[in-house]
């Protein structure tokens, strides 16, 4: 387990614990957080559970993916924070991790 | 074959708009060998009877090659997942040169329009930095300030629409609002607005099924569309920009030297992506709480389950039937060896009714846990690139349809579309019994 703040586009924070493993994208939804889409259901396919990632959390939350990659150049928002929430799985190292949310999904 | 009694039965209980007359279409569907079974019959489409062709192939063949019909050869790709798999590999399955299924008869013909082409059917990197040009047109800040403009308008075809008289709610809603929102988009003067609507009925009109008569007919057509853009590009090209669609095309680096033909072909995309998938959804949400009587007296009760309701219409509807790939190389999918160069056919609309994905399927749900699950806006690269603007005019005109009217009566069953792409409607008389 550990704490993830999501911060909506109007600043709402929401901090929620998350299981070890289970993605961010699905601590949002299982959680009911405003702002996250997700409407391939975490399969890395679209570019709806985009979020900007705090920068001093970038380091161990990694680089996106290559198909990662091509889908966040779709989400208008992007910038070097960027990354699908679904493919960032929860662990130890991540307890505290802040994430904002954008404007609006894509 | 085993005999038709032996045939599996459907999983879905009967459902409004598939009533006892598809009973037959179904005999039909399943009393052909499978190997036979082609799924890219216009007919079908404009009965809506192609259900059953794809319900046997979900259960039989679900990756499947259909060969020596209208279309030719190619793989049918009918289940949620394996679309998913198949729109996310743009390495393997290519967009180029097209993505909606050619009639055997028209491959290979030359024209003065070969050679169009068009950002939705291209591969990176070219096809990523002209999405790019065009994505700011439906970015979170310009869609603010186009819902006031489009609520406007939603009211103002509300208003003017007769009270206790048969009307196409095709002509005077559907198409009305969403011709004035592609011609904002534009950049066009707003009294020229049905001339979208037309040429994008033309461009996926099959010649000889009604709109135009023939091949050169429909050419003939496309060079007044080519003529009357050619002449706004010039306007916008020589002036500051303006912010519309055209303005950036003829402004942006990356599209600016774009050759004739490539110009064409992204207005022919804008038009049809901008048009016509909207249209026919705002017709289908109309259409089918008609159908569902229980969802339409929830959503009565309920005004906010209105973007819900939106979402599952997008996918109940599945307003492209299909999107089309080219595989780049030999590749075995799900057991099937597809062969470089075969064209593999993603059936969204077989897709949005897999049951191993999406619940009760075949049942118009407008509270469903998870409405945005569907895949009407394809998934990978090429998605949708308009849906939230899609996803908008549906919202303002139900928001502004429960104010002013308790009840849309369908007369009769709309007219659908000839075509395995398009999935829409021709025309559907409703009335208005009273306002609120």
């Amino acid at each position: 387990m550990g704490r993830v703040t999501y911060v909506e586009y109007d600043g709402t924070e929401h901090a929620i614990d998350v299981e070890e493993g289970v993605s961010v994208m699905e601590g949002a939804v299982r959680n009911g957080v405003p702002g996250i889409d997700a409407d391939c259901g975490g399969m890395c396919a679209c570019a709806t559970c985009h979020v900007h990632v705090a920068p001093e959390w970038l380091e161990l939350t990694g680089e996106p993916g290559s198909q990662e990659n091509e889908l966040l150049d779709l989400a208008p928002e992007r910038d070097a924070y960027s990354r699908l929430s679904c493919q960032i799985a929860m662990s130890p190292a991540l307890d505290g991790l802040i994430v904002r949310l954008p404007e609006s999904q894509h | 074959m085993p005999p038709l009694e032996e045939m599996p039965v459907s999983s879905a209980a009967p459902v409004p708009d598939l009533d006892t007359s598809a009973s037959q279409a179904r005999d039909v569907a399943y009393s052909v060998p499978i190997d036979q079974v082609d799924p890219a019959q216009p007919e079908l489409f404009r009965q809506n009877d192609m259900w059953w062709n794809f319900e046997r192939l979900r259960k039989e063949d679900p990756v499947h090659l259909s060969e020596g019909g209208e279309f030719g050869r190619y793989w049918s790709i009918t289940k949620y997942n394996d679309i998913m798999a198949v729109d996310t590999d743009h390495q393997t399955f290519s967009s180029e040169p097209g993505i909606a299924l050619v009639r055997e008869e028209d491959k290979n013909r030359e024209s003065e329009f070969t050679g169009l082409s068009m950002f939705i059917a291209m591969d990176p990197p070219k096809h990523d930095i002209q999405r790019k040009t065009v994505t700011p047109a439906v970015s979170p800040a310009n869609l603010a300030v186009l819902e006031p403009l489009i609520r406007e308008r939603a009211a103002k075809i509300l208003d003017d629409l007769p009270v206790g008289e048969p009307f196409d709610w095709v002509d005077k809603v559907s198409m009305e609002l969403t011709a004035m929102t592609l011609a904002t988009l534009f950049g066009m003067p707003q009294e020229d607005r049905r001339l979208l609507t037309y040429w994008s009925d033309v461009v996926t009109a099959t010649p000889g099924q009604g709109l135009v008569g023939t091949r050169e007919e429909k050419f003939g057509i496309f060079r007044d569309y080519h003529a009357y853009f050619t002449g706004l590009w010039n306007e916008r090209v020589n002036s500051e920009p303006t912010g519309d669609l055209i303005s950036m095309l003829a402004h942006d680096p990356a599209t600016r030297d774009m050759s004739p033909l490539e110009y064409f072909g992204n207005v022919i995309l804008l038009t049809v992506g901008g048009n016509d998938t909207t249209r026919n959804t705002i017709t289908g949400s109309v259409y089918a709480l008609d159908k569902w009587k229980d969802q339409d007296a929830k959503l009565r009760a309920n005004p906010s389950l209105v973007p819900s309701m939106v979402s599952e219409t997008i996918r109940w509807q599945t307003p492209l039937a299909h999107m089309k790939r080219r595989a780049t190389r030999d590749v075995e999918f799900r057991g099937k060896q597809i062969l470089e160069g075969d064209t593999v056919a993603m059936w969204y609309v077989s897709g949005n009714r897999d049951d191993e994905v999406i619940e009760r399927p075949n049942d118009y749900i407008i509270d469903r846990a998870r409405p945005r699950q569907h895949i009407s806006f394809g998934f990978g690269i090429h998605r949708c690139v308009g849906n939230r603007l899609a996803e908008l005019q549906l919202k303002v005109i139900w928001e502004e349809i429960l104010r002013r009217f308790p009840e849309i009566v369908v007369l009769e069953e709309p007219k659908r579309v000839y075509s395995t792409f398009v999935k829409g409607y021709e025309s559907m008389p409703v009335l208005i019994p009273r306002r609120n």
